[in-house]
């Protein structure tokens, strides 16, 4: 955004995010959810939309939008309903998709980032739609057939509709992130934009700076990253400033983001807006909700991103940043846990994780839960250490990544390399008489009180040693030599 | 003792078969030799299901010759509305769009029966996707009223009424959305129920209105209708608006004294004009049997239902409107050829396969869902759908059942209301207050007008009143024996 625009106009953002949930089976039947299987697999007369057949909710997507609804802090309905939203594509089976329309499950809740709160003002539940292939053009008309996957028809989703209280890309790219890291947390969507699990689309307008009244807004859709999800906001507050700029009108419509442009483009206005002809989905039942199974939910809501953010600084003495490692993945944030619980100090226990540990997992592209390293051996490396019994190089070099590919036990690593530090003094005595005598230059000038020439003679410990020599008892050795000499 | 094996009732047909006085397959035989006469003056009939009816017959002839204990409906032939699903079976809706439709899963109604030992016949006529009052919304064929081949049979479910009425088939299935299984009972003199909405499963049957539409059967007697009613009923965790409540002995309990003493209300509204003389008369002197039979009979007004037919025809369209939106060319049945974009692909398959009526609705639905138009109509029509169920719970305060003409008239002849479907659509004007309502009703055959055709009677009972309904209709079978009455066909 340039220095002009951002003094002439607030940007106005609101986010819709679609989340695929994470149940074994599709919304309303008994169809597996799973990814990457051959075409039409995953299809039956029901999620086909075939003659006949009925829609059965399956209990487990309303379970995972209430548990959505109270992270978000959103008021449970006791009664909600389904309707249908009507247009004709060849993606929807049955020209309908049973979405919620005036009685959404969830209502007004709230998230913060960064201290700002985002209104949310609704989450609903409803079915994907397939997925189309092109022959000949990259979208339906003008191709020379197109042909059509329905595997992730009625694949449940939650749409989470934000108030338009976002005032910058940046506001938006916090609250996407935020939210996808509670839906993780929650472990109720895959939160995988560039997969589509998760997908955002930006309503977005521009405002003269101190106007009360929102401007006219457009709709972004196919935003595949957090990336692209600020390139798109940027991009199309530079093309709405322009036009209004030049004195022109915002046209409401629905945008697309070009990944390769970095720009949007009119997909179809509101003259050509479909009429959704929405109505009460007379398949289903009014869904009744009990206050006994929102607090059966209530309870299988685990500690969130930023519960655990103030007490990681509060609790462990953390820095935010940290902290933030640390909890960006839930695994993780469980693992650290399990270690501090198991007696670690928290934040060498921290250090360990954010450094070489989170080092060794972005090099081989893993995670924490697919390493075969436990809690309980990483507290014993820290003890190890802790005691002496290694130094600090060699539990980097030689034994943590031996525990994260075999989960060997640190004592039988220690024994079968022989990795003990040598805390033999007299034995390492020796060897540094040795070393100071074979070189009367450098101990000149140690005693002249360059201290920088200390490292030196550790380094030679250290060689002559094969790592193994404790950097403690030989610092004190040299200190004592120096005294006595 | 075969030769007349057609004219039984199912209770005798399965009586014999039980008593191994005939055979499961000397049934079937005997029945598809009847359906052969008969077809060529009735057409009540788009496709038999010979390999199904003869596989059953051995199975149940086999489980008969190992002394198997069998149900009281096995053996029992059974014609299928084309609206229900019958595994392996074309299920066409007797439209053009799903003529290559071959259904791919059972219904549960039809599964029920089978499971029961009861024999698939023939998929029956009706009007396309159940949309009319006369079966000539066909695409297919013209069905017959077996007791004046110049008249209808009435409709939408006309090929089941008339397929029992011509001892085709002494039971069969149809669905009623606004009286689709009642009007064309009452103008083939056959006995029709609509269960209580919910009372039967939907799955499988292919939908015309969604919040309206329940299967429902034919006979030509009460009990038989009772025994269909009996396999059929109960919660089905495929349909999400099917009712969780146990199903009561039905056939078991029939009971013609429980009428003594209950209260019938006579419908004010449906007693006037429009209500052709003669049969106003048969409903007066039904009124008398039941007298004669100890209830007591009172006036009732359901002020309301004076907006029941422009209700229906709003609500009924607009979930069709939905409920028909599949039908694309897409994915199976009719497409049109040649279409080089989706879009006219789209709309030449909807306008080839698809017949005027059901556009007509599609329309009149569609327009009613509109943006700017919904509140006006959908939402209002809901609105007062809910104080005609009120003025049914307020009379079902006073009196134990209800009781109207089936239809305004009798059945009228070929081609004289198609050009002028409003006439048409309030032929249903007596049977769509209680679909509205979702109440159970029947129709039974209460006399014949100068023109030899069958008059109807309807009973509508409170929600889950089936019970009382088939105990009343069961007390004045007993006095107007109607069941030996059947159609000569010439
Ligand atoms: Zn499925």
């Amino acid at each position: 955004m340039s220095a002009a625009t951002q003094t002439k106009y607030e940007v106005v953002i609101g986010l819709e995010v679609h989340a695929q949930l994470k149940t074994k089976t599709k919304i309303f039947c008994s169809c597996p959810v799973n990814f990457g299987n051959d075409p039409n697999m995953n299809a039956c007369p029901v999620c086909l939309g075939m003659p006949g057949v009925l829609p059965v909710l399956n209990k487990q997507v309303v379970a995972y939008a209430i548990k959505t609804g109270l992270a978000l802090g959103c008021q449970i309905a006791k009664r909600c309903k389904f309707d249908r939203k009507q247009y004709f594509y060849p993606d929807l089976p049955k020209n309908y998709q049973i979405s919620q329309y005036d009685e959404p499950i969830c209502l007004n809740g709230s998230l913060d980032i960064n201290g700002k709160r985002i209104a949310i003002q609704r989450i609903h539940m409803e079915e994907d739609a397939g997925k189309l292939v092109h022959a000949g053009s990259d979208r339906l008309h003008g191709s020379d057939y197109s042909l059509v996957d329905y595997n992730r028809t009625g694949t449940p989703l939650i749409e989470i509709v934000s108030m338009p209280d976002m005032r910058s890309a940046e506001e938006a790219r916090e609250y996407a992130q935020t939210l996808r890291g509670i839906l993780r947390y929650l472990d109720v969507c895959d939160g995988n934009l560039e997969e589509g699990s998760m997908r955002c689309d930006v309503n977005l307008s521009l405002r003269p700076i101190g106007s009360t009244t929102f401007g006219t807004r457009t709709e972004t859709k196919n935003v595949n990253s957090f990336k692209s999800l600020v390139r798109a906001v940027e991009s199309e507050i530079e093309r709405q400033s322009e036009i209004l700029d030049s004195g022109g009108r915002i046209v409401q419509e629905t945008r697309l983001f070009d990944e390769n442009t970095g720009k949007t483009f009119s997909m179809r206005s509101k003259e050509e807006a479909h009429d959704y002809r929405y109505f009460p989905e007379p398949d289903l039942v009014p869904l009744e909700i009990s206050q006994a199974w929102i607090k059966e939910i209530k309870e299988t809501v685990p500690e969130l991103p930023h519960e655990k953010k103030t007490r990681y600084q509060e609790e462990y003495g953390l820095s935010l940043d940290d902290t933030k490692v640390l909890i960006d993945d839930k695994n993780m944030a469980e693992f650290y846990e399990a270690v501090v619980r198991l007696g670690a100090n928290a934040k060498k226990a921290a250090n360990w994780l954010i450094g070489p540990i989170t080092a060794y997992l972005k090099e081989n592209k893993t995670d924490i839960i697919d390493c075969c390293m436990t809690p309980k051996q990483l507290v014993d490396l820290l003890k190890a250490l802790e005691n002496g019994i290694v130094n600090d190089n060699t539990a980097k070099a030689e034994i943590l990544e031996e525990i994260l590919v075999n989960g060997t036990e640190v004592e039988e690593i220690i024994n079968k390399k022989g990795l003990s530090q040598i805390t033999d003094e007299s034995a390492l005595k020796t060897i540094v008489k040795e070393i100071i005598e074979q070189n009367p230059e450098q101990l000149k000038q140690l005693k002249e009180g360059k201290e920088k020439v200390r490292g030196f003679f550790v380094g030679q410990a250290m060689k002559k040693t094969n790592g193994k020599a404790s950097p403690a008892i030989v610092n004190k050795l040299i200190d004592e030599f120096l005294k006595s000499s | 003792m075969t030769n007349n094996i057609v004219e039984k009732s199912a209770r005798e047909i399965n009586k014999m078969f039980l008593n191994k006085e005939i055979s499961a397959k000397e049934i079937v035989e005997a029945f598809y030799k009847k359906i052969k006469l008969a077809e060529p003056s009735i057409s009540a009939l788009n496709s038999l299901t010979e390999d199904l009816a003869f596989k059953q017959a051995e199975v149940l002839d086999k489980s008969i010759s190992k002394g198997e204990k069998l149900s009281p409906i096995a053996g029992v032939p059974v014609i299928v509305k084309d609206v229900m699903c019958v595994k392996g079976y074309p299920a066409t809706c007797s439209s053009k769009i799903l003529e290559s439709f071959i259904a791919p899963y059972e219904s549960t109604a039809t599964g029920k029966l089978w499971e029961a030992g009861a024999i698939c016949l023939a998929k029956s006529n009706m009007d396309e996707f159940a949309m009319g009052s006369s079966t000539e919304n066909s695409a297919f064929k013209k069905t017959k009223n077996p007791w004046n081949l110049n008249t209808v049979p009435g409709g939408s479910s006309g090929g089941s009424a008339a397929s029992v009425a011509a001892l085709e088939a002494p039971i069969s299935l149809g669905t009623d959305t606004g009286g689709s299984v009642r009007q064309p009972a009452g103008f083939c003199g056959v006995v029709g129920l609509k269960p209580t909405y919910g009372r039967v499963s939907r799955f499988g049957l292919i939908a015309f209105a969604s919040s309206l539409d329940q299967v429902g059967p034919f006979a030509r007697n009460v009990y038989d209708t009772a025994l269909v009613l009996q396999y059929i009923s109960g919660y089905d965790p495929k349909d999400s608006t099917s009712l969780d409540i146990e199903v009561p002995d039905y056939t078991g309990k029939l009971n013609s004294d429980t009428i003594k003493g209950k209260k019938i209300g006579l419908v004010k509204e449906l007693m006037g004009d429009g209500i052709d003389a003669e049969v106003r008369k048969s409903i007066e002197k039904s009124v008398q049997i039941f007298k004669d039979l100890g209830a007591e009979i009172v006036e009732v007004s359901l002020p309301n239902v004076k907006y029941a037919v422009p209700i229906y025809y709003i609500v009924a369209t607009a979930e069709a409107s939905s409920n028909l939106a599949r039908y694309d060319g897409v994915k199976y049945g009719y497409r049109t050829g040649g279409a080089k974009e989706i879009l006219p692909m789209y709309m030449s398959t909807r306008q080839e396969g698809f017949g005027q009526e059901v556009k007509r609705r599609i329309m009149l639905g569609t327009y009613a869902l509109s943006s700017g138009y919904y509140d006006a109509y959908y939402k209002k029509a809901q609105q007062v759908r809910k104080l005609v169920t009120q003025d049914f719970l307020n009379s079902f305060e006073k009196v134990d059942l209800l009781i109207s003409p089936t239809c305004p008239t009798t059945a009228f002849e070929f081609g004289a209301k198609v050009e002028d479907p409003l006439s048409m659509y309030l032929s249903d004007i007596a049977t769509i207050p209680a679909s509205l309502a979702g109440l159970p009703a029947i129709s039974l055959p209460c006399g014949f007008d100068s023109k030899k055709l069958p008059i109807g009677l309807q009973i509508i009972a409170p929600a889950l009143g089936e019970e009382l309904l088939l105990d009343a209709s069961y007390a004045f079978e007993g006095v107007c024996k109607f069941e030996n009455k059947v159609p000569v066909l010439v």
